[in-house]
């Protein structure tokens, strides 16, 4: 291939979309190598840990689009201490002392200070996308910086953060030039927002398509909004709560109404009942609903809205929505592809929402379904058969039964065989998440059959380390492991250690490894990070035992070419 | 399927003829489950108190276990029948039980583990694990891991009995007195998830009482809880005030939860045979100060007042306990607070 023109190659790859194969061409030869990481200009950095920001400039000089990623997935459910790391801050320094031209920037799980939206807003002239997922670490200060400073913002997308309120003055930051948006998401914002300004900053961006407002933004600024924005495509809805006789409500349907374009709807926060009507001309159109923020909406109001949506591809729903719920949703939504059904009820105290039935419900009547996250309170091997042979095409299954190791309530039965007929018909499945009472038997299936799975979430199961073996043995393109509370000790930890970097990382919480098979990893391993992660105190029961025979808490490994992190806080420690 | 026909049989009591002798109206009553027990145990009215409120003692959660491990386990239905008698049992006993279920499981594990482990230290461990992971169950009503357990002997030992003591760990089902202690990070919902119920704001129709609110009826409804006691009865109930839309029922309600308590306090030693509602007096007068007994509310300005006085719609918004009183003490401590509150105004 000497014989192409490097500009042709170079061409060649612009075709080459995913990361995957821009990665794998460039380890082809010298000149590829060379070819690809000049003309790159999207990286994704799975584990910051993984590699040094300064590498990433260095290699790839002309990237406009970075995407990190930070804490362990764990670390949404509190499992990860909260100064453990993934800071922004180095990344956003090593572009800025590079030169590089940043345009988009995509965190997920990192702290992200005020000090680094500053600086990455004055670094870069050309910056034009902003995403934080999951992020903390910064106040609505760091988001005035972004608007006063980023004069061809497109996008500014901040979905689940923690951010701290120091005042609604950051919208205002936006100057009067500013007229690039194209998508705002300030939804996750607890705090006051200026309707003035919001209402005179969307009327000045013509282009805007997504606009998620934060549960301060009342129905009177919503209908303005709307008034002066038909062309959105998406819509997050401030707290949708009105007098339903007012007048407010009237402009609200008629405002609705112009929306002849809007495609998804989510927040409606604080949202009444009477108040849903207000959106019934565009349900028609919905291809996205997120009702999960809603838990006034229930029974026959949510059927009825539910009805109407015959286009839905993408639904999210509390779990009040129950099994007869699911059902109007499998009869209603033939195109429906993703499914999240949260808990409403997290102290377990009431009813049981949703059951097995509804999600058998829900395979039989939408055969697209590919997504699934699902709260329930019980599940059978029956039912998972079912939906296995209903629903082939599977790429996310996750099912959260809320008992831990809760069987079959049927035949009290491990839910092994429900789980092993997922795996087995879902040959695309990529991600799973298990629950209930579970032997090897179900990671015995998993091996021999998610051929595809790259992760997989285990919480209360297993009988022994013969469970992780499988899995670690069977599961060719396993990039993340996550296992919490399960029987797995040393044993199935050091079985296979060259596994690990062929993997993204493994977190084990609360399972049976010690201080000593971390310890053992990471004298085998010196291209994986072992962090053991100890928040308590030492002076505890264990203290008569040897040291090294003491269970770790928490352990995180990882691959990396970076070498042992720097920043780690005390209670880390880096093997 | 046969499990939905359990659970709707449990939820109009056929499958417990005995229900209908004690509770006439079991329809809107939590004290329902009791009444399985109440049967199972014998002596149905002082049983239904303990197993209500949970009265330790070992000799009860001995004879508990007695009488379940007579039963078989291999129909569902009998099954079924389990997890109604366990979820009556309160949560002391329950969590006896569930010490044992962990150390039956820590025994069979430690066998496992000692395959791997030379050394003793790691039995130790594991002692400390079992501790660890019962203690993580304790304050949560562990009537499903006496399930398990129950469900877990007749079958095989060893690695059944492991995931049963795995499973048992930590489960939802609690009854509504005790907030369940939780697992860290369990469900696995992200934190802004966890109280959307309890921090939505109260919408124009109705008002959300507080963390009685949080309870739901098997319906799917919200109850509206309230705590309510009788003069001279130590043991309190709870009455779900959106159940009803009168003071007449809710009077007729107060009638049947503390009818039999009160013969129970009268004559201890005939309230076990007294099966006939009839021979029990019924308490009457409740609202118009001429029976034995008056009911009162404490508002949400702490306030003592007399139930009936304002409309039905705002005592329930406001109504925050219920007491039974003795209509001879209520004029002199109630009615001092009321025309306080007259006074004020």
């Amino acid at each position: 291939m000497t014989y192409f023109p490097e500009e042709v190659v170079e061409h060649i790859f612009d075709f080459l979309g995913s990361h995957r194969d821009r990665n794998a061409v460039s380890t082809v030869c010298k000149a590829w190598y060379g070819v690809e990481r000049l003309s790159r200009r999207s990286v994704f950095v799975g584990n910051c840990y993984a590699v040094r920001p300064e590498r990433v400039v260095a290699r790839f000089p002309g990237v406009r689009s970075l995407s990190v990623k930070g804490k362990p997935h764990f670390a949404d459910f509190n499992l990860v201490p909260d100064d453990w790391g993934g800071f922004a801050l180095p990344w956003i320094e090593a572009f800025a002392r590079g030169g590089l031209g940043l345009e988009e920037l995509r965190l997920k799980r990192m702290v992200v200070s005020d000090e680094s939206l500053e600086l990455l807003a004055r670094s870069f002239p050309s910056f034009k996308v902003l995403v934080l997922i999951s992020c903390e670490g910064f106040s609505t200060d760091g988001l005035a910086a972004i608007a006063t400073h980023c004069r061809v913002l497109r996008e500014l997308d901040l979905q689940e953060n923690e951010v701290e309120d120091c005042g609604p003055r950051w919208l205002s930051c936006f100057p009067d030039s500013c007229t690039s948006l194209v998508s705002l998401n300030f939804a996750c914002l607890k705090g006051e927002v200026n309707a003035a300004a919001l209402e005179r900053l969307v009327a000045r961006c013509p282009n805007i398509r997504t606009l998620r407002l934060n549960r301060a933004v009342s129905v009177d600024s919503l209908s303005k909004i709307l008034a002066r924005a038909p062309h959105l495509v998406d819509l997050g809805t401030g707290s949708f709560t009105i007098d339903h006789h007012a007048e407010a409500y009237h402009r609200l349907i008629n405002n609705f109404t112009k929306c002849k374009s809007l495609k998804s709807l989510s927040g409606f926060w604080d949202a009444s009942p009477r108040c849903l009507p207000a959106v019934y001309p565009i349900c028609g159109n919905l291809t996205g609903l997120n009702l999960s923020y809603a838990p006034a909406i229930q029974g026959a109001d949510l059927i009825k809205l539910i009805r109407l949506c015959l286009k839905l591809q993408r639904l999210w729903v509390l779990d009040c929505i129950g099994d007869k719920g699911l059902a109007v949703v499998a009869s209603t939504c033939k195109e429906l592809q993703e499914l999240r059904v949260f808990p409403s009820d997290v102290c377990g105290v009431g009813t049981a929402a949703v059951t097995e039935e509804g999600l058998v419900a829900i395979s039989s009547g939408c055969p697209k379904l590919n997504s699934l996250l699902y709260f329930c309170h019980q599940m059978t091997n029956a039912a998972l058969v079912t939906v296995a042979k209903n629903c082939p095409h599977f790429t996310r299954f996750r099912l959260c039964i809320l008992d831990p190791g809760k069987p079959d309530p049927v035949t009290n039965q491990p839910l092994d065989e429900g789980f092993g007929a997922i795996v087995q018909s879902c040959k695309d499945l990529r991600r799973l998440s298990l629950s209930g009472l579970l032997t090897d038997q179900v990671f015995l299936y998993i091996g021999m059959y998610a051929e595809c799975l790259e992760m997989l979430s285990i919480a209360f199961a297993g009988d022994s380390d013969k469970g992780m073996v499988y899995v670690l043995n069977g599961c060719k393109n396993l990039r993340k492991l996550e296992i919490r509370d399960s029987p797995f000790g040393d044993a199935a930890l050091l079985e296979d250690v060259g596994k690990y970097e062929t993997m993204r990382s493994l977190w084990m919480s609360s399972c049976y490894v010690t201080l000593k098979g971390c310890k053992t990893l990471a004298a085998k391993m010196p291209r994986l990070n072992v962090e053991v992660i100890n928040e308590r105190d030492e002076s505890d029961e264990m203290e008569e035992n040897p040291s090294d025979l003491r269970r770790v808490e928490k352990m995180y490994v990882y691959r990396t070419v970076a070498g042992p992190r720097n920043d780690a806080p005390d209670f880390v420690w880096m093997l | 399927m046969q499990k939905r026909v359990m659970e709707e049989d449990f939820r109009k009591g056929e499958g417990r003829p005995q229900l209908l002798d004690l509770i006439p109206n079991e329809r809107d009553w939590m004290v329902k489950d009791v009444g399985v027990g109440g049967k199972c145990f014998g002596v149905s009215e002082e049983k239904k108190l303990e197993l209500r409120l949970g009265l330790p003692g070992d000799e009860d959660w001995s004879s508990v276990k007695e009488k379940r491990e007579e039963h078989s386990i291999e129909s569902a239905l009998s099954l079924g029948h389990y997890s109604k008698v366990s979820k009556t049992i309160g949560t002391n006993p329950s969590s006896v039980g569930a010490k044992r279920g962990f150390l039956d499981t820590v025994e069979s594990k430690t066998e496992v583990f000692q395959q791997q482990q030379q050394q003793q230290p790691g039995f130790l461990q594991l002692q400390a694990k079992g501790k660890e992971l019962s203690q993580k169950t304790n304050g949560r009503a562990e009537q499903q891991s006496l399930e398990k357990k129950a469900c877990g002997s007749p079958a095989a030992h060893g690695s059944a009995a492991a995931p049963c003591g795995d499973g048992a760990g930590a489960n939802n089902s609690s009854q509504t007195r005790t907030a369940p202690t939780p697992v860290v990070g369990w469900p696995p919902i992200r934190s802004f998830r966890r109280n959307l119920a309890s921090i939505s704001k109260p919408s124009f129709e109705s008002q959300n009482g507080g963390p009685e609110t949080a309870v739901k009826f098997k319906n799917g409804r919200k109850g509206l809880f309230v705590k309510i006691n009788m003069d001279g009865i130590p043991i309190g109930r709870k009455v779900d005030l959106k159940a009803y839309d009168s003071y007449e029922k809710l009077s007729l309600v107060v009638d049947e939860l503390f009818q039999g308590l009160l013969a129970a306090q009268r004559d201890p030693l005939t309230a076990g045979t007294q099966k006939n509602p009839e021979e029990k007096q019924a308490i009457t007068g409740l609202l118009d100060g001429s029976g034995e007994y008056t009911l009162v509310y404490e508002d949400d300005e702490g306030d003592r007042m007399l139930v009936g006085d304002v409309p039905w719609d705002m005592f329930v918004s406001t109504a925050k306990r219920l007491r039974v009183l003795k209509s001879s003490e209520l004029s002199a401590s109630s009615l001092g607070a009321v025309s306080r509150k007259r006074t004020a105004t």
